[in-house]
């Protein structure tokens, strides 16, 4: 399988502080992977870096095209959706106007209806909710709108920081499983930030595991679950 | 009575000129948290265009158009040229921008058009419109032409996609680029919009207050006091904060004639107007700083 996205030798600065050393992974076409690490480790970094939010050097190739150092709205073009941690939603926005942004980019309107109700099959809830304020939907609902918004970017890759930050256990595990479904049906490869390491290698095929900076250890997420390293620090058995 | 009424009606027409104004410093502050201080000399520059369009022989409401469009060029083309460059300095150096920015336009104008005051046509004709006793013409279009074109913003940034894209833009600039909004250019059509609906307000208000480099002085500071009424932050809250700020200044003074008429002690009058607009920003700051119908912002530190 080909690679869709490739890193190498990947350094990220906040101002004069460096942030990444030498980070580099392969998302396979399809896959899910998975970023590992500790605080601090890079890995927040590690996607904003994608997306240009960070001064980055190095080598990102989306679909064998170099992407580094294009503008964020012209990565998101490329069909790369980000969901950044903390519930990325315009607070102030309705659910609809939250998910109808994404499609501004897209001149089928008839294509962007279809997709809206292909989005509501995933989280029916936000359909109950369409003209509510983003702002007071509950946390898993704000995570799942977000998602929900990526979705609508018709993505190729999604990129998932955190998803699980701050919500109850049982939510967690439904939006893990509308993130599979999502990667299965709607064929959207995915990379996953994840501080709960044990369900992040539960979803995914592939990890990287993150130490200042960076890459320490990779391999197929069974292999990685094993390794007593990534038990003991990250699994905690 | 008749007289009260005539005091609202007077009050509703400069409100709605400080609704304006007030509009566009809310608009430019809701994306980029800054107060353009320029903004009246630009409403007053804009005036002047429509003043030169019509003296080549336009006609008032062509002249009109035209210079909505050539301010919403001016706006972008400064927000592009001049404030991108500075989009990472420190709030004083835009400041200072701001306010050289408001000189610049203050001198051009005097420059191009000298400083002797100009009469500028009403567009309303006087037979037809206004309603007798009540309000004059003029005061009667300012307020209509006023609510179409607040209709027309609300109608944008309501219902269409672009409208959408701004307002995602100057909420969340940064989550906005990751849905693919080209956040620079929705901040400079920020700015146009601004430029565009202070050019209303110029161009309505110059029938009143003559044209002259410095007209738009006193309307800033009002248009600052409806802002701050209205929330700064709340650009319905800015349009209801004109609208009160210019009927309380003519209450003000209304009660003012009434007690001096009465007991013949004169407390105030109109030349205190702008005292008491004045007055109502500072009263805002203190008491309620996040305005009428602004939120406080609750910062997790």
């Amino acid at each position: 399988m080909a690679a869709l996205l490739e890193v190498m030798g990947l350094k990220a600065f906040y101002g004069q502080t460096q942030s990444l050393y030498d980070v580099g992974f392969e998302i396979p076409t399809g896959g899910i992977t998975t970023l590992l690490g500790a605080n601090g480790a890079g890995k927040t970094t590690t996607l904003r870096a994608i997306c240009n939010m960070v001064r980055t050097d190095g080598t990102i190739r989306f679909d064998g095209k170099n992407i580094r150092g294009m503008a964020t709205e012209e990565i998101v073009r490329h069909r790369i959706a980000h969901v950044p941690e903390g519930r990325g939603t315009f607070t102030t926005l309705t659910v609809d106007e939250n998910l109808r942004i994404a499609a501004y980019t897209r001149k089928d309107k008839q294509a962007v209806k279809d997709e809206l109700e292909r989005v509501f099959t995933y989280f029916p809830r936000l359909k109950e909710r369409i003209q509510q304020q983003a702002g007071t939907l509950s946390g898993g609902e704000q995570q799942m709108l977000a998602i929900a918004r990526a979705l609508m970017l018709n993505p190729r890759l999604m990129l998932l920081d955190e998803p699980s930050f701050g919500l109850a256990p049982l939510i967690v595990l439904e939006i893990f499983r509308i993130l599979r479904r999502i990667n299965e049906e709607e064929k959207v490869s995915i990379l996953l930030v994840e501080q709960n390491a044990a369900l992040a290698l539960d979803l995914a095929t592939h990890a990287y595991v993150l130490e200042t900076g960076r890459v320490v250890m990779s391999g197929p997420s069974d292999v990685v679950k094993n390794d007593e390293n990534v038990r003991k620090s990250y699994l905690g058995y | 009575m008749e007289q009260l009424i005539q005091q609202i009606a007077s009050g509703l027409a400069n409100g709605a000129i400080y609704a304006c104004v007030a509009l566009a410093l809310v608009m430019i502050y809701v994306s980029t948290d800054h107060i353009n201080f320029a903004q009246g000399e630009m409403a007053m520059f804009s005036a002047y265009i429509s003043w030169q369009l019509m003296s080549w022989g336009m006609s008032f409401w062509v002249a009109f158009v035209l210079t909505v469009l050539i301010s919403f060029a001016m706006g972008v083309l400064i927000e592009r040229l001049i404030l991108r460059p500075l989009h990472n300095a420190p709030v004083l150096s835009i400041i200072v921008v701001f306010i050289g920015l408001l000189a610049i336009f203050n001198s051009m104008a005097g420059a191009f058009w000298s400083y002797l005051i100009k009469e500028f046509p009403s567009p309303f004709p006087k037979s037809s419109f206004g309603i007798g006793g009540v309000i004059g013409p003029h005061q009667l279009g300012v307020v209509v032409v006023t609510l179409i074109v607040l209709g027309m913003l609300f109608v944008f940034f309501r219902y269409t996609p672009l409208g959408l894209a701004m307002r995602a833009a100057a909420q969340n600039p940064q989550m906005a680029r990751l849905v693919g909004v080209r956040v620079d250019w929705m901040l400079a059509l920020g700015w146009g919009l601004a430029a565009s609906v202070g050019a209303v307000a110029g161009i309505m208000v110059a029938h009143i207050v003559y044209l002259e480099p410095n007209m738009m002085g006193g309307i800033l500071l009002y248009a600052f006091a409806s802002a701050l009424v209205g929330g700064i932050s709340n650009p319905a809250g800015a349009v209801a904060g004109g609208f009160i700020v210019g009927i309380l200044e003519n209450m003000v003074a209304y009660a003012g004639n009434q007690i001096e008429k009465a007991t013949g002690i004169y407390i105030i009058g109109n030349g205190e107007k702008l005292t008491v607009a004045l007055i109502i920003v500072i009263f805002v700051l203190t008491v309620k700083p996040a305005g009428l119908f602004g939120r406080v912002v609750v910062k997790r530190v």
